[in-house]
């Protein structure tokens, strides 16, 4: 008999690639900004100007997306190294996918109402 | 005459076993990891304090001035930093670079300094 682990998750290749390309997209972005908003003064009519370019929110969405992705992944498997009992692990996954996708909308409409 | 089997020294202790400096980077990416994803709804709350109005930004850069608050995020930057850093260890080391031993001692060590002096540049030039 075939005996089946549950997990709570589908894993592996796939989110190992997803773990590497959010990061890469975070990265640049980090990279990026740092280098169009060091050189600048710290007033709100020039934060705000940069963050509603069309440019700069397309990639901030992007990284948005990619934050709460690449968190999900992240922060699952801690519970699967750590969390062993199974109800207790699959309360984890769905409390942190829940709050991630929240924390997506809320701050995409940040950047949506400039 | 057989011989006894010899004793291993086993210490799966985590408090006794002197890990090397990679593992260190290691669990400090996933500790720097873990404060981001808990202080994530803090971070996007100061992120649209300070876009919503001019006012909200004056009540944003009142928070951020606080000592406390000032001590969390200078926590956090450090924390981003850390785990940008060693984010691109893993990247190079996913296309082979730097994965015998002694560069991957030496680009853990690298990721330790480099992420806290661009805490220590960073964080002085924002506050």
């Amino acid at each position: 008999m075939v005996t089946r682990t549950v997990v709570g998750a589908r894993y592996g290749l796939k989110d190992w690639l997803a773990q590497r390309i959010t990061a890469s997209i975070m990265a640049i972005y980090t990279v990026v900004m740092a280098v169009l908003l060091l050189g600048r003064d710290g007033g709100y009519e020039g934060w705000r100007a940069i963050m509603s370019t069309g440019a700069v929110r397309f990639f901030t969405f992007l990284f948005i997306v990619s934050l709460c992705y690449h968190a999900w992944v992240g922060v699952r498997d801690i519970w699967m190294d750590y969390v062993k009992p199974v109800s207790t692990r699959l309360l984890l996954h769905v409390l942190t996918l829940l709050v991630l996708v929240g924390y997506a909308g809320w701050a995409v409409q940040i950047i949506w109402r400039l | 005459m057989a011989e006894s089997v010899k004793e291993r020294p086993k210490h799966l202790n985590l408090f006794e076993i002197k890990q090397p400096l990679p593992a260190l980077m290691s669990i400090l990416h996933r500790v720097s990891g873990a404060g981001l994803f808990l202080m994530l709804p803090l971070l996007i709350w100061l992120f649209g304090l300070s876009l919503r109005s001019s006012e909200s930004f004056e009540a944003f850069k009142a928070t951020v001035g606080h000592p406390v608050v000032k001590l969390v995020l200078l926590g956090l930057l450090w924390a981003y930093l850390h785990h940008f850093c060693m984010g691109i260890r893993i990247l190079l080391i996913d296309i082979h670079v730097g994965v015998e031993k002694a560069p991957a001692r030496a680009s853990a060590l690298a990721v330790l300094v480099v992420s806290l002096a661009l805490t220590v540049i960073l964080g002085a030039k924002l506050w």
